[in-house]
């Protein structure tokens, strides 16, 4: 009996590395095999859902007219599509995968700042050129080559927030609660403090607090905010700490306004936070509502393909892997070694001084960082996010 | 003044939740010597089941939001505890049979736990989940203290469960069983007492406490994740040990000294601290005090 299970085991093994090897064999046509490293599962899953549709709507649209052009000839494309799951140093294992594994051309992704800045350093060492589409972490790109991206960067994001809420709230005073675990969330409240402080006078940031990413009670630390008074409540957070964050902050008494950031941006906000989060304001990419033209077109495919309005996530992703294939067809000609191909796409997306995307049109500088323009966005009683302000650089 | 009280009640809903969860560590712990490592994913289990009867009840039949808790509380705590005892019967029980050693017991917990998680995360996705709102928010405000009904519910469901934890474990008869078993588990069968049921009815209550929490849980925090029981859970057990394992009022104060510690430091240290100086002064609590609180040098225990 014994024998018998062993035995089978044997043969179900055989069989298996066989398959393995039969499949790694078969020779393919040649494809055009971008990689995405994103967020799945983790803290942020709808964040890393709203990449992939947004990819799959790209990836169906080229592959229907026979693939992409390139000098010429037709090559279909290819997507990987791997889980960060949220982590760090998952996200650099995901990089060194797609990289050396899949054989991938150009990544896109990570999307938070937090992978984005680990991940975008394997990239740049490796020589594969990355394009994080929602990492507003100056860090993420800094002295990196191969590194670029399709959002503005919180250097600018900050002023924006700091300028809104002082002109909407006329607020004198301001108190901030972020994830000190989480690069993006760190870096823009820091920013946020200097440019506050530097308007308003020192102390007027009259509580600075901070907590973990997997927190889920800031009882403590909204106690400490409200009883400093602050005119508002800076809250540079993903969007399920949000929902928690607004209505913890309201169950002890708190009845202020709460300014937020572009990580608010998600479909699943107001799904989780509700009634809450109304009437609530945040700086952002782009607002779905009330848009035009090409960014129209974009909102209203994916509606009908999904059922909900696409996020700043989505539309940046759609930005991001059309500014690859724009320095893939600049490149003029598609080399089927991995290294040579890798360069000149670089190349090609590092002389990209303009690019008309759905979240605006993008100048890059020279650390292929795009300067465009925020929107602040105002969430409605019917919890839409609505056109509050418009800030360009 | 007022933030020392308000701070107060934070740390006491906060606490509520851990000693809701020690008490089911301590509980099987009293019994079976066995730490049941699956039971911060239990806690998660009881969250997400509460999540679906009530979103069922709220959904087909259009109850009204309290009448949906009056029934989720129940079937919640009846649910999750049949979890439990389904966890008992197919990975504790075996092994207990065939006399495996205590060690590889806790070592199937541990897996059990993790089987939990990713079990949910296969079947569910990644995506988190809404808990409805089952109660009508109130705020009372005291000057510039402010509490909610909820937060009231909390504190009052925790006292109440460790009432009557200690009532049945030292008052009634099966009681006194599971404390016989925990003496000697080898003479307690021969007095005719059926040592299975006992150990079943041990993870009923344990599991049925940990559903209560989840739900309450579900309720103050409504944002469910697959791994929220985690740290949680965790943190609960060390609780537990400060305690003193095995003794209902240790998993009782030392649910509750966790949460003062917690809600204390992060009041008035950065954030960042909170979990180093916590677990430095529980450290120092079992350096004075190696059993715990209301630990006793291993005679018997619960």
């Amino acid at each position: 009996m014994k024998k018998m299970i062993i035995r089978s085991l044997l043969a179900l093994m055989v069989l298996g590395l066989a398959l393995i090897i039969v499949s790694g064999c078969s020779k393919e046509e040649e494809k055009i095999k971008i990689g995405f490293n994103i967020p799945l599962t983790g803290d942020i899953p709808k964040v890393g859902e709203a990449s992939k549709n947004a990819a799959e709507m790209l990836l169906a649209d080229i592959n229907e007219q026979g693939g992409l052009e390139v000098g010429g000839k037709k090559i279909p494309l290819e997507f990987f599509y791997e889980d960060n799951e949220s982590k760090a140093e998952s996200a650099v294992n995901v990089a060194l995968k797609l990289i050396e594994q899949d054989g991938v051309v150009a990544i896109i992704g990570p999307n938070s700042s937090k992978q984005a800045v680990p991940a975008g350093g394997t990239c740049n060492d490796n020589r594969t050129p990355m394009v994080s589409p929602w990492s507003t972490n100056p860090d993420t790109t800094k002295n990196r080559p191969w590194v670029f991206r399709a959002a503005f960067l919180d250097p600018f994001q900050g002023p924006v927030a700091v300028n809104f809420a002082t002109k909407q709230f006329k607020a004198k005073t301001s108190a901030v609660l972020f994830d000190i675990s989480n690069d993006y969330s760190k870096g823009l409240a820091e920013i946020f403090k200097e440019v506050f402080e530097k308007k308003n006078g020192k102390k007027s940031i009259v509580a600075f607090e901070s907590h973990g990413t997997k927190d889920q009670d800031f009882s403590a630390q909204l106690t400490k905010i409200i009883n400093s008074n602050p005119d508002f409540i800076f809250v540079p957070d993903n969007y399920n700490q949000v929902a928690l964050i607004v209505k913890q902050a309201r169950d002890l008494g708190y009845k202020g306004p709460f300014m937020g950031s572009d990580a608010w941006g998600s479909a699943e906000l107001m799904k989780l936070c509700g009634d809450d989060c109304k009437g609530q304001f945040f700086s952002t990419h782009y607002a779905a509502a009330g848009a035009k033209g090409a960014t129209k077109e974009f909102i209203d495919r994916y509606e009908a393909k999904y059922g909900e309005t696409p996020d700043d996530v989505a539309a940046l992703t759609w930005d991001a892997t059309r500014l690859v294939l724009q320095a893939i067809k600049d490149a003029g000609s598609y080399s089927s070694d991995l290294k040579t191909e890798r360069k000149s796409i670089r190349d090609a997306l590092s002389s990209i001084k303009e690019f008309a995307g759905i979240t605006g049109s993008m100048k890059f500088d020279s650390q292929g960082d795009p300067i465009k323009c925020a929107v602040v966005v105002r969430i409605d009683e019917n919890g839409n996010f609505v056109f509050a302000e418009s800030v360009c650089p | 003044m007022d933030i020392l009280i308000q701070n107060l009640l934070n740390g006491l809903q906060w606490g509520s939740f851990y000693a809701l969860i020690a008490l089911g560590y301590t509980l099987v712990y009293g019994v079976l010597l066995l730490i049941n490592f699956a039971h911060g994913d239990i806690f998660m289990v009881g969250a997400y089941i509460a999540f679906f009867v009530a979103t069922a009840l709220l959904g087909f039949l259009d109850f009204a939001p309290w009448m949906v808790l009056a029934l989720t509380v129940p079937l919640t705590m009846i649910l999750t505890a049949g979890v439990g005892v389904t966890l008992e019967r197919i990975a504790y029980r075996p092994l207990r049979r065939k006399g495996a050693h205590r060690l590889y017991v806790v070592i199937t917990a541990l897996m059990c736990g993790l089987i939990l998680e990713n079990g949910n995360l296969a079947l569910l996705g990644a995506s988190r989940k809404k808990f409805p709102e089952l109660l009508d928010k109130v705020i009372y405000t005291f000057g510039n203290v402010s509490v909610t009904n909820l937060k009231i519910i909390v504190i009052f469901a925790a006292i109440t469960v460790f009432l009557l934890l200690q009532f049945i474990v030292t008052k009634t008869k099966i009681g006194m069983a599971m404390r016989g078993i925990s003496y000697d588990k080898f003479a307690i069968p021969l007095m005719g007492i059926p040592i299975d049921n006992v150990i079943v009815f041990t993870f009923v209550l344990g599991s049925g406490m940990a559903g209560l929490a989840g739900l309450l849980f579900a309720m103050s925090y409504p944002i469910l994740e697959p791994y929220m029981g985690a740290l949680i859970g965790w943190k609960a057990f060390i609780a537990a040990v400060v305690g003193g394992i095995g003794d209902i009022r240790g998993a009782f104060i030392g649910g509750f000294l966790l949460g003062f510690i917690e809600v204390g430091v992060v009041a008035l240290f950065p954030s960042t601290f909170r979990d180093l100086f916590a677990f430095s002064i529980l450290l120092v609590i079992l350096w004075i005090k190696p059993t715990g609180l209301f630990g006793v040098a291993k005679t018997t225990k619960i």
